[in-house]
């Protein structure tokens, strides 16, 4: 098995002291694959993915027992190297394509700078570069819209510029946060499609946050699912949808409709209540309040489990609960 | 761009037109002009004279289409006082009044704006709370004491600067730092509002995530959207400088437009206090048209 690109183990944000958005999430995505972090907003999603990136927000904390990106220890590294790692070899993307770009400025010279800055590159040399990964987002008259503003674009224009400004210095990890939930459905599926080929040509490692099921399931080759600042479970995406074992997973999945398996008469699965707001040092099961089958012992440590091959799931219940639940 | 500028200048005209009826307007409801030109000791007969003789005699409209018909042509009659073209007196005092006021401009905007972004990017610190701390203590500051505390300690104790005259640039020094002080407070607290707006904003979000230098950050993708609102109150601030200049020349003898405006109008010669205030109005309007106009360069959302 091949070192992962990015390993991230035993992340821990805090913001102040109060609340601890992230509680020891753990993850690892290999070079060239999709992973998917899912889970409800306000489950820590965007902040891990921040945390990776060293986008954090002033005032936040950051603690990890491993945290690297392609064998380099990115926990100690300062602002300065972690800039030059940022846009070069690891990109990101954002839920706000109508605010990420700035209005000031030409797309062609937001894009431009990304390769002057870490390469160095002519001017002339990096509009070129530009227009050619304008055309490669699906961008026709790339030279046109290089001379436009930001708020000349659409929406799925303004994505599709972020996601070719990401793709400049040809990154080996894309960290695409919700991309697609501002867009249109149609827009969206043509952005995930846009990313599923990218990351085929280009060996793009992506991580992707999204909270919408059904973009898992098309493009994934992992998910991680996320509750409450921990990583509940994880799971190849086809082993994830046939045999799910957190609870948490499974009240997920049942919230999705599926074409053949939900029957006009029975209402949707929901799952009661919000994420709660955890403070530092919270012990047990973060989804205990919300579970149908929490028990006593959900107060107390919860053990990582494995459920399969590369399938771990974070939980009282045994491994093989749900066969012994159903078959009962 | 080309829609963007005729409205600007459409708009800049008719103000224009507003400030030109507006100040024949003020100086005719002061009282009747003839007495008091004439003075205390006058009889009628001298009012009568002189109200002919200044054709004041002659019904308002017809003053006033006469007024604006000169006025466009950079006529404004005669002081009653100076005994010498009205154009030439402002055309002598303007200069000083513009050094002043640029050079107080000049000193408020390389305080104001470092100041600013320091405060900005140190939010919450002790560093912005010590500037803030200054542009209060500057807000509460009288000019004319400021003024003569810099005469006390820079000229007489220290003697580094002249304490009044126009004879050298040295002279435009202290009532240039005076100046800047009373705008300094706005300057700062804009820029620091616009940077912590701009540095909280996606966009700064995405610049980091391309990897770009801390300077880079700061200087070319905040600054530039913060200085917006700055560069409107910039102008706004040289208006009021060149126009409210009037305390300071006065304290540092400097005889400006400001000091021009204040002798005028206390011996009510009113073609002077009428062009004055025109000319002031117009430099105004010119500075907001500037203003604009740099903004649209700023921000190319204006543009449309």
């Amino acid at each position: 098995m091949t070192a992962p690109l990015l390993d991230v183990r035993g992340l821990k944000v805090q913001f102040g002291g109060h609340t601890a958005a992230v509680r020891g999430a753990s993850l690892s995505l290999r070079k060239g694959e999709t992973h998917c972090l899912v889970g409800e907003s306000g489950c820590g999603k965007s902040v891990t993915a921040l945390a990776v990136m060293g986008l954090l927000a002033r005032g936040a904390r950051r603690q990890a027992e491993v945290l690297s990106f392609a064998g380099q220890d990115l926990r100690n590294l300062s602002e300065g190297r972690m800039s030059r790692l940022r846009g070069d070899r690891m990109a990101m993307i954002f839920q706000e394509p109508m605010t990420s770009l700035n209005p000031a400025y030409t797309v062609g010279s937001q894009m431009t700078e990304v390769l002057r800055r870490h390469r160095g590159t002519p001017r002339a040399q990096a509009v070129d570069r530009a227009a050619e990964l304008l055309g490669r987002v699906g961008i026709t008259a790339p030279g046109m819209r290089l001379g436009q503003f930001p708020h000349q674009l659409s929406g799925g224009l303004r994505q599709r510029v972020m996601i070719a400004m990401a793709l400049m210095c040809e990154p080996e990890l894309l960290v695409a946060d919700e991309p697609t939930t501002a867009l249109d459905v149609t827009v969206q599926a043509q952005i995930l499609r846009l990313l599923a080929a990218l990351q085929r040509e280009l060996g793009l490692g992506i991580l992707l946050i999204t909270h919408d099921l059904g973009i898992v399931a098309r493009i994934a080759d992992r998910v991680s699912v996320m509750y409450a600042g921990e990583v509940v479970e994880s799971a190849p995406t086809a082993q994830l949808f046939a045999a799910p074992r957190h609870p948490y997973t499974r009240g997920l999945l049942s919230c999705v409709p599926v074409p053949g398996k939900v029957r006009r008469d029975e209402p949707l699965g929901s799952i009661p209540g919000v994420v709660p707001r955890l403070p530092p040092g919270f012990q047990g099961c973060a989804f205990r309040d919300r579970c149908p089958h929490a028990a006593p012992a959900c107060a107390g440590p919860v053990p990582r489990q494995p459920a399969g091959p590369e399938h771990e799931f974070l939980c009282t219940l045994p491994p093989d609960w749900v066969r012994r639940a159903e078959a009962a | 761009m080309t829609r963007f500028l005729l409205r600007r200048l459409a708009v800049a005209l008719l103000v224009a037109m507003t400030v030109l009826t507006l100040s024949f307007m003020l100086t005719r409801l002061s009282g009747d002009l003839a007495i008091s030109i004439a003075g205390p000791n006058a009889t009628q007969e001298d009012v009568e004279l002189i109200r002919r003789a200044y054709g004041l005699d002659r019904p308002l409209t017809v003053q006033y289409f006469d007024w604006i018909g000169r006025a466009v042509l950079g006529d404004f009659g005669t002081s009653y006082f100076f005994r010498e073209r009205v154009s030439t007196l402002i055309g002598s005092r303007l200069p000083i009044t513009l050094t002043l006021g640029l050079v107080g401009l000049g000193i408020a905007l390389v305080v104001a704006i470092p100041l600013g972004i320091i405060a900005a990017v140190r939010e919450g610190s002790w560093v912005d709370r010590a500037v803030m701390l200054v542009a209060l203590v500057g807000q509460a500051m009288p000019s004319f004491w400021l003024g003569l505390l810099l005469m006390v300690v820079l000229g007489l104790q220290l003697q580094w600067l002249p304490i009044s005259g126009t004879g050298s640039w040295e002279h435009f020094v202290m009532p240039g730092i005076v100046l800047a002080f009373s705008a300094i407070p706005a300057l700062m607290r804009l820029t620091r509002s616009g940077m912590v707006e701009a540095l909280a904003s996606d966009y700064i979000r995405t610049a980091r995530a391309k990897g770009l230098t801390r300077l880079s950050i700061l200087a070319k993708h905040a600054l530039r959207n913060a200085a917006i609102p700055v560069v409107s109150i910039a102008a706004v601030q040289l208006g009021f400088m060149l126009g409210g200049s009037i305390v300071i020349e006065t304290v540092f003898a400097l005889h400006g437009v400001g000091f021009l405006a204040w002798e005028s109008i206390s011996k009510n010669d009113f073609p002077v206090v009428q062009a004055v205030v025109l000319v002031l109005a117009l430099i105004y309007i010119g500075l907001t048209l500037l203003a604009d106009l740099l903004n649209a360069v700023l921000d190319p959302r204006l543009r449309a």
